[in-house]
């Protein structure tokens, strides 16, 4: 059984001039110590799946329909006080900006405390040693010395790993990660994503990672999701997504990105137009009106997740078309044709 | 090839804009009635050949920017020159041409737009401002052309900024800087607000308007891969400093400076299997701080390569093989 499992999520938001379908009917699973990776570019609904799944949606948004099971327990109808026993605790989340995820008024050590000593029995001064550890542990030089300074007195790549020690302090099993280095360097973004897979290897547990980045996913994620206007274009291992793409879309953002690769100057092949209305989702495919190859059937009706490849589902009528897809997952040894 | 940096300045006719020496520096208070210097770029020397595009890159707070905006005197530079097209941006008369024929383009389309104006009143302000245009209808004209140019449907030149994408919003930034028929233009960032998708529209339509117009520019960004692949030549900052400058192929393949080593290898290859095989080289620490910029060598505190001699004198630019040049003791 997987460790979280979400069937059919839909979460809107209900705006004055009309609902707002951020995820529009997402399913995935993820199984233990593994690295998931969600792409899509903003308004993907990739953030309000994170949120979804910690219910820390606000108003006005809120989960219509679906189940985020973790264990094997439902989480969507949880009262406030049930959530809060795994929120933080059970699955912990670090967000984009650590600037404004930190609280400007309290010390480094005061945030760490009150996370370590909600969830836990620690006392006051345990707590205390906990989270020196915690900041020993993401590579915080000095942490006796940086618990009694606030955010403001750290550099973005501290403040990040300050986050990440409070996310990890309860020793979660599973973290998301909302984009946790757009805001940094490159040079900053190498180390926090190897101190993110080295934690993982040692505490063992699975990794949400939210990015807009190819190249973070190409590097870190054992599977991954491709996003789309709320919905799942084609997930799967991220071997199967990179070679074998049998989406349009997961196409043509590969062919958008530069390669550093190449010696000659060639084009790039961007996506034409621009991302729907997500106030006006179009009945067929979201991604019909931007799709080079879209068919009559396109335009008509949503496409559903057929499988692809022995570890690999895409929504795409092309796929039925060409009688790429099955029902049901592919036998051992099957091999899908190469790009 | 020229960027001859140490080399006492001659103006060469095979370039549109050659900077020497360049410093800017900006006094912070640090406390009660005590200020120091923020040397936010410290000599620095390049040129740009017409028509190309120079890439600039760095991490955030190493003076790219600053480059950029004290290039076209938006701020006065504290010591330097810029010469453009064989003459020195001196005096009023020469900066008044000199700001019409070298334009800017913003990172942030949300901030560089005002936000009370008409599409058609922020693209014709260089045109206002340099009175460039005789008449009513001239103007409107080219507005129209302006908006065409950059992909913008005309019958949007009365809306206002807000109602427009980011994509969009950049194309109108774009559009505004081409309004004085400029020759030169400074990218700052102007992809990096944009998604994947929309970026890739916005780079080819900024190469299309180079080969259109005969366009020069400076690109600046933080993405690699991205000014690799618009770049003719890269230069590298760091700290105030410029520390290499080559070919962008040659840049990218064959980095010399250790910092310029441990930047590339630190770009994510789009590429699973690539990507497993590369080899980071994961600098430790962050940045120092401006203010307090190393004795020396500025990269020093973070080199695995640093010696005495990086703790003693900054090392110069000097050319380590034909149009590569790089500013380190130990190549």
């Amino acid at each position: 059984m997987s460790m979280l499992e979400v069937k059919d999520l839909h979460t809107s938001f209900f705006t004055p001039s009309g609902e707002v379908k951020a995820v529009n009917g997402l399913s995935f699973s993820l199984e233990k110590g593994k690295v998931l990776g969600i792409v899509g570019e903003s308004g993907s609904g990739k953030s309000v799946t994170a949120y979804s799944i910690l219910q820390i949606l606000t108003s006005p948004g809120r989960i219509v329909s679906g189940s985020i099971k973790f264990n094997g327990e439902e989480l969507v109808g949880k009262s406030e006080e049930e959530i809060r026993r795994i929120r933080g605790n059970k699955i912990s989340i670090i967000f984009q900006d650590p600037m404004t995820s930190l609280n400007p008024t309290f010390t480094i050590g005061n945030q760490l405390r009150e996370a370590i000593m909600l969830h836990t029995d620690r006392d006051r001064r345990q707590a205390n040693e906990r989270a020196v550890e915690m900041l020993r542990l993401v590579g915080i030089s000095e942490p006796e010395k940086r618990i009694h300074q606030y955010a403001y007195e750290l550099s973005g790549g501290m403040r990040q790993r300050v986050m990440i020690a409070m996310a990890l302090a309860c020793e979660p099993d599973i973290l998301i990660a909302d984009e946790p280095t757009t805001a940094l360097d490159v040079t900053i973004q190498a180390q926090i994503l190897e101190l993110m897979l080295q934690l993982q290897k040692e505490l063992g547990m699975a990794i949400i990672m939210i990015t807009h980045d190819m190249g973070v996913i190409a590097s870190i994620c054992d599977e991954m999701i491709v996003m789309y206007a709320g919905g799942v274009c084609e997930r799967g291992t991220t071997d199967a997504i990179f070679y074998h793409p049998m989406h349009e879309y997961t196409r043509g953002l590969m062919r958008s990105i530069p390669d550093m690769s190449d010696d000659e100057k060639v084009r790039l092949i961007p996506i034409t137009g621009t991302p729907i209305d997500l106030l006006h989702i179009p009945p067929g495919c979201p991604f019909a009106p931007r799709c080079d190859r879209a068919m009559k059937i396109c335009l008509r009706e949503k496409p559903r997740e057929y499988w692809v490849g022995r570890n690999h589902l895409s929504a795409c009528w092309m796929n039925v078309k060409n009688n790429a897809c099955f029902e049901t997952r592919p036998e051992e040894g099957y091999e899908e044709a190469e790009e | 090839m020229t960027a001859m940096p140490n080399k006492s300045f001659a103006p060469d006719p095979a370039c549109l804009v050659q900077v020497s020496h360049l410093k800017q520096y900006f006094p912070i208070s640090t406390g009660f009635l005590k200020t120091a210097q923020l040397k936010a770029v410290d000599d620095v020397s390049f040129d740009i050949l017409k028509g190309e595009t120079l890439g600039l890159v760095g991490e955030s707070g190493c003076g790219k920017t600053t480059v950029g905006r004290s290039m076209l005197q938006l701020y006065k530079p504290t010591a330097g020159d810029v010469w453009f097209d064989g003459q020195k941006v001196e005096g009023k008369e020469a900066l008044r041409a000199f700001r019409r024929r070298a334009q800017m383009v913003f990172q942030d389309p949300y901030s560089s737009l005002n936000p009370r104006m008409t599409v058609a009143d922020i693209v014709a302000e260089p045109i206002d401002v340099h009175h460039l245009c005789e008449s009513k209808k001239e103007r409107e004209e080219r507005i129209r052309e302006l908006m065409t140019l950059v992909g913008l449907n005309t019958e949007h030149a009365t809306r206002y900024a807000h109602e427009f994408s980011g994509g969009q919003r950049q194309r109108i930034g774009i559009a505004r800087a081409l309004a004085s028929k400029p020759e030169f233009i400074v990218c700052d960032e102007p992809v990096s607000a944009l998604d994947v998708s929309i970026q890739a529209q916005v780079i080819n339509m900024l190469e299309d308007l180079q080969s259109q117009l005969g366009l020069t520019y400076l690109f600046i960004a933080h993405d690699i891969s991205v000014v690799k692949h618009i770049s003719n030549r890269i230069a590298v900052m760091y700290l105030g400093h410029m520390m290499e400058l080559a070919p962008a192929n040659e840049l990218t393949r064959h980095p010399q400076h250790p910092y310029t080593v441990s930047l590339m290898s630190a770009v994510p290859i789009p590429d699973p299997r690539e990507s497993r095989k590369q080899q980071r080289i994961v600098l430790q620490g962050d940045v120092p701080s401006p203010l307090k910029v190393p004795s020396g060598c500025p990269f020093r505190t973070r080199c695995s390569r640093a010696t005495a001699a990086c703790k003693e004198t900054c090392p110069a630019m000097r050319e380590i093989s034909p149009g590569h040049f790089a500013a380190c003791h130990n190549i």
